[in-house]
Order: structure tokens, then C-alpha cells, then sequence
């Protein structure tokens, strides 16, 4: 007998992977004003092993929905997500501020419970905090099965198989549904939305909610005391040939 | 008045001194170097260092581990269900352990396993765990990389207990000099762990480890395809005894493992020497390399971005120099 799934993708609204950010004034932050956003790249991949677990197994998925936790723009990216196959979204709006995974992961708690979610696919971290942490919190608070870094996601019947990157090669998991499963960069190859789909996107459901509404409180628990440049490195010197290139590494006696 | 101000600092002196737990990650029944590096940040923390190893391959390990110094005393949980390091079976004993003997700090190497279990033990105690510390300020305040390594925030944790991964990377190893004495941890654990380990696949290399490589040679884009990886890179990396990465256009173009991959998804290295051949220097992998204390880079795109960081930048088919830099050398 093989259970339905029913998909959660959270989604995050990040600053563009290819634009190098720069420290605000105040150097409390980076700065975010007239910045390109994107989705979260493993997110993106995230949301792409959903849709090909759905084409790949007729009448497997009864349901995707992507969820973001984010400013009220954070709707852009769910529009993305619903012109590439989301079938419903949820914004939780929490305006500007910058939500720690342990806060996310509890909002995305109460989401699992209202969608009555069996599996959840995060991307593996995301690019802007690093922390690589909101799909084992998840697991953690709700005690399911998690898969980390997954390069590989194979459903049979009620049972997730799942091949993880790790230090030094890969290794298999496999639980029974529900489950957490987090992205590699190796997944998948994300898809691009058609201007068709795109259109359709604004008629698909957006629900906007609050925090509040699902009862959790945001208090952080790291506060950051400043952000900074990292050292710049001294400049570098180029050289003409290999004999060059052999003398400088003796000189800094690098060998 | 004055007594009970001194009196109060007695008391309170007493209470924060507690101690860190550390966790130290044994493959092989060899302790991982990333493992040491965790310990250098838990010394920089200032409270006594508990160690604790798991499974039957901490058992292995735990001879070499109580060597470590700056240990008071390593902790071994020898239970099979702790094999593999499954994060449903880790998270829940570490969880006790914190909370029973009150420890302030527990850090982890930020190693794939240390990256899986980490968060999972912050859900369990209701915690904020901070990922990959590059410094330790105060006990309570550290210093992480964001955004790719492009900024360095600095952030103070307000919960009672301080959940830290270390990057290796940032903090020297300890020395294996010390002698602390063994202790069987006699908790037993009901996780209700649904996970089930199948198998792995680990790349057998002959090389030197790359987290922990002094020098580090990589190959990206520019080589094209396998077979000139494997005949550019092998030589190179034979010569200079250095452990072979990848940019990730390299790994996935298939001219090498996923595991060499170095970047903000794949390795952070920072070793004496980082030659990297063909590798333009997108953000990602500077990412993962840009701490190195020496950076050549080969590449015949004179404005791939690669220069910007290197200490020594040669223009050039690598084709042509590599082989006579490995002739050279």
C-alpha cells in the first residue's frame, strides 16, 4: 500500500548567488536595498525533486505546497514556485527582520500540521546565513526521519531511500514516511518557468499569514553584535613563466 | 554588604563554571583532524573539555582520542545503534548528557556528520545552535562566515546552553600528548529512531585527507574532461604530497568525486598552499579556499577572478605549465 504524499517546500527569498554583497554603513547587516533576490538556490532544487517525484510517479504526490518565511516580496519567489508546479503557497510574513532556523523551523512546524505534510524537502542551507540547520531542527521538533544533503531521492510504497553526499563519498539512508529531506547541488537540475505558466501562477492560491497566527512567538537567540569585511588578501603578483612561478613558491617557501 | 557582593561573586563564579562537551568524530578508529581543530575552539572557550566518542568506531578510537590534550576526561558511549552516526540516535543521548550534567558548551567538528547531528540536538533542548565558528570571542560570543565567507558576523548567544560547530579550517589542531582517563557513558537512550543505515560508498584515495591537507591542488573548468583531470592534477598533487579538490564545474561535469568539492557546498580548506589550475574563482568556491596562506593560480583567462585572490598568478595553457611546474619542482 503506498501512502500519498503530501510535499512541503520551504522556499527562501536570498540575495542573488552571483552578486557579491557588501557590509551596510552601520555595519550591522548586508545591505539589501536595490539588490537582485532570488529563491534560495537549494531551495529551488528542493522544490524541482518534488515535481519530478510527481512525473516520475503517477499518482504518487497528491499535493505540493511551498511555504516562505520572509517579507511580504518573499511572495515573488511563491509565484515562482506555483509557475513551476506548486499546486498551493503560504507566505508567513515577518516582515524585515531576519528569522533564526530555529524560528523558521517552528513556524514550518505549525505549516507541517495544517498541511498535514508527510514529507518535507528543504534545500540544504541557504546561501545568505549559511547555517545549514532549518531541515534537522524540523525533524528534530516534529521527531521524524531526516536525510541530509541528498543527491538522490527514491520513493517506493511508504519508504524514502535516500543517498547523501558526506565527507569523503556517499552513503544510503532509508526511513518510512513522514520525513525530512535536505538538498544537495547535485539533485537536480531546476527547471525554468514558461511565461504560459507564469500567467497561471497569479490565479494559484497565495495564503498570507503571520507569525501570530500560528501561535509562534519570534525571539531570537543569537544577537549579532556587528558584521564586517573579512581581511582583505595582499595583492598577488603575476608572473611570466613556470621558472618565475617555481622561484616566488621557493621565496614564500611554500615548498 | 561587602561579604554578600563577595559571596555572590564566589557563587556565581562557581556556577558558570561548567564544563564543554565535545564531540570527536573517529573513521577509521582514526580521530578525524577536524576533531582536533573542534577541540583548539573548545580550549578557547576556557571551561574544563569533556570528550565523548560513539559507536563501535569510537571504541576503536577512544585510545588515540583520550590522548588529546587539553581532555579532562573522554566519555565513551560504545552502543552499536551509534554506528554511522545516525543524527535520530546521536541528538537524543547528547541531549540527555547536556541536560543531566548541565554542560554550558557542547561543540562539534562542522563536518557532514557534526552538520547533520548539530541542529537536531537544538531542536531537543530548544536551542540556537551557531554553525561553523571561525573564532571564539567570550564564552557566550563567536564569529561565523555568511554569505559565502563575503561577510564575518559577529553574534552572542543568549540561550543557557551554547550549541557550536567549528569549522577546522579557522583553529589549529590539538596535540595527541594528553592522557585523560576513560569512562563508559551507562545511559541508555530510547530514541525511537526510524532511520536505517544501507550502505556507503567512500572514494579510496591514497592521498592526503583534503580537509586537513597542508597544500591542496585544484582543478576546475579549464581541464575539460577526465581523462586530462586525472593526468594534469595526479602528477601535481604526487608531487607537491598534496591532497587533490575540485571547483564544482569540475565535479559536475564528472571529472572527479562530488566529495573533493571545495566551496561554500563542498569543502572549506584553508591549507599553506592552494594551486588552483583552470578554476575561474567564482564567489562559491572562493568560499571555500579564500583563507589559504598561499594561492597560485594557473589559468589563461588573465580576468578570471581566480587572480584576484592569488598571491601568485601565472597566464597560461595549463596544459603546457602544469607538466613543466611539475618537472620543475
Amino acid at each position: 500500500m503506498s501512502t500519498k504524499l503530501k510535499i512541503l517546500v520551504p522556499v527562501k527569498r536570498v540575495i542573488d548567488f552571483a552578486i557579491k554583497p557588501r557590509i551596510n554603513k552601520a555595519g550591522t547587516g548586508v545591505e539589501k536595498k536595490g539588490v537582485k533576490f532570488s529563491i534560495n538556490p537549494f531551495c529551488d532544487i528542493a522544490l524541482e525533486e518534488s515535481l519530478k517525484l510527481r512525473e516520475a510517479n503517477k499518482g504518487l504526490v497528491e499535493k505540493i505546497h511551498a511555504v516562505s518565511i520572509g517579507p511580504t516580496k518573499a511572495q515573488d519567489i511563491l509565484r515562482t514556485a506555483l509557475a513551476k508546479g506548486a499546486d498551493t503557497t503560504t507566505l508567513v510574513d515577518v516582515g524585515e527582520e531576519e528569522v533564526e532556523p530555529l524560528n523558521v523551523a517552528k513556524i514550518l512546524q505549525k505549516v507541517v500540521e495544517k498541511e498535514q505534510s508527510n514529507l518535507v524537502i528543504l534545500g540544504k542551507q541557504s546561501i545568505d546565513d549559511d547555517a545549514n540547520q532549518t531541515g534537522q531542527i524540523l525533524a528534530g521538533l516534529l521527531n521524524w526521519p531526516q536525510a541530509t544533503n541528498a543527491s538522490k531521492v527514491e520513493v517506493s510504497g511508504d519508504e524514502v531511500s535516500v543517498t547523501r553526499e558526506v565527507d569523503g563519498g556517499a552513503d544510503t539512508l532509508k526511513a518510512k514516511l513522514p520525513m525530512i529531506v535536505t538538498t544537495d547541488l547535485r539533485l537536480n537540475e531546476p527547471r525554468y518557468a514558461s511565461l504560459p505558466n507564469i500567467m497561471k501562477a497569479k490565479k494559484k492560491p497565495l495564503e498570507k499569514l503571520k507569525a501570530s497566527d500560528l501561535g509562534v512567538e519570534i525571539a531570537s537567540r543569537l544577537e549579532t553584535l556587528k558584521v564586517e569585511e573579512p581581511p582583505a588578501r595582499a595583492p598577488g603578483v603575476k608572473v611570466e613563466n613556470v621558472d618565475e612561478l617555481v622561484a616566488k613558491l621557493r621565496d614564500a617557501k611554500a615548498i | 554588604m561587602l561579604r554578600s557582593i563577595a559571596a555572590r561573586r564566589l557563587f556565581s563564579s562557581t556556577l558558570a563554571r561548567k564544563d564543554t562537551l565535545a564531540f570527536i568524530e573517529v573513521a577509521n578508529g582514526k580521530v578525524l583532524a577536524a576533531s582536533l581543530s573542534a577541540i583548539s575552539a573548545a580550549k578557547a572557550i576556557g571551561k574544563p573539555i569533556l570528550g565523548i566518542v560513539l559507536g563501535p568506531e569510537g571504541e576503536k578510537g577512544a585510545e588515540s582520542a583520550a590522548k588529546i590534550d587539553g581532555l579532562a576526561k573522554l566519555l565513551v558511549a560504545k552502543d552499536a545503534k551509534y554506528d554511522h552516526y545516525l543524527a535520530e540516535e546521536v541528538a537524543p543521548l547528547l541531549k540527555e548528557l547536556v541536560s543531566k550534567n548541565s554542560y554550558t558548551h557542547f561543540v562539534t567538528p562542522a563536518s557532514a556528520v557534526g552538520k547533520s547531528f548539530l541542529p537536531r540536538l537544538g531542536a531537543l533542548l530548544d536551542v540556537q545552535p551557531v554553525s561553523d565558528i571561525t573564532k571564539v570571542v567570550s564564552e557566550d560570543t563567536f564569529v561565523r562566515p555568511i554569505y559565502a565567507g563575503n561577510a564575518l558576523a559577529t553574534v552572542k548567544s543568549k540561550d543557557n546552553v551554547v550549541l557550536a560547530s567549528v569549522r577546522a579550517s579557522a583553529f589549529p589542531q590539538a596535540e595527541l600528548s594528553g592522557s585523560a582517563s576513560i569512562e563508559d557513558v551507562s545511559e541508555a537512550v530510547e530514541s525511537g529512531n526510524r532511520t536505517e543505515f544501507v550502505g556507503e560508498d567512500l572514494v579510496k584515495s591514497e592521498r592526503p585527507e583534503l580537509g586537513s591537507a597542508s597544500r591542496v591542488v585544484s582543478g576546475g573548468r579549464g581541464l575539460k574532461n577526465k581523462e586530462t583531470f586525472d593526468s594534469i592534477m595526479n602528477p601535481l598533487a604526487e608531487k607537491l604530497n598534496a591532497a587533490i579538490g575540485a571547483s564544482r564545474a569540475a565535479v559536475d561535469a564528472g571529472y572527479c568525486d562530488n566529495s573533493l568539492q571545495v566551496g561554500q557546498t563542498g569543502k572549506i580548506v584553508a591549507p599553506e598552499l592552494y594551486v588552483a589550475v583552470g578554476v575561474s574563482g567564482a564567489i562559491q568556491h572562493l568560499a571555500g579556499m579564500k583563507d589559504s596562506k598561499t594561492v597560485v593560480a594557473i589559468n589563461k583567462d588573465p580576468e578570471a577572478p581566480i587572480f584576484n585572490v592569488a598571491d601568485i598568478g601565472l597566464v597560461g595553457d595549463l596544459n603546457e605549465a602544469v607538466p613543466e611546474l611539475v618537472s620543475k619542482l
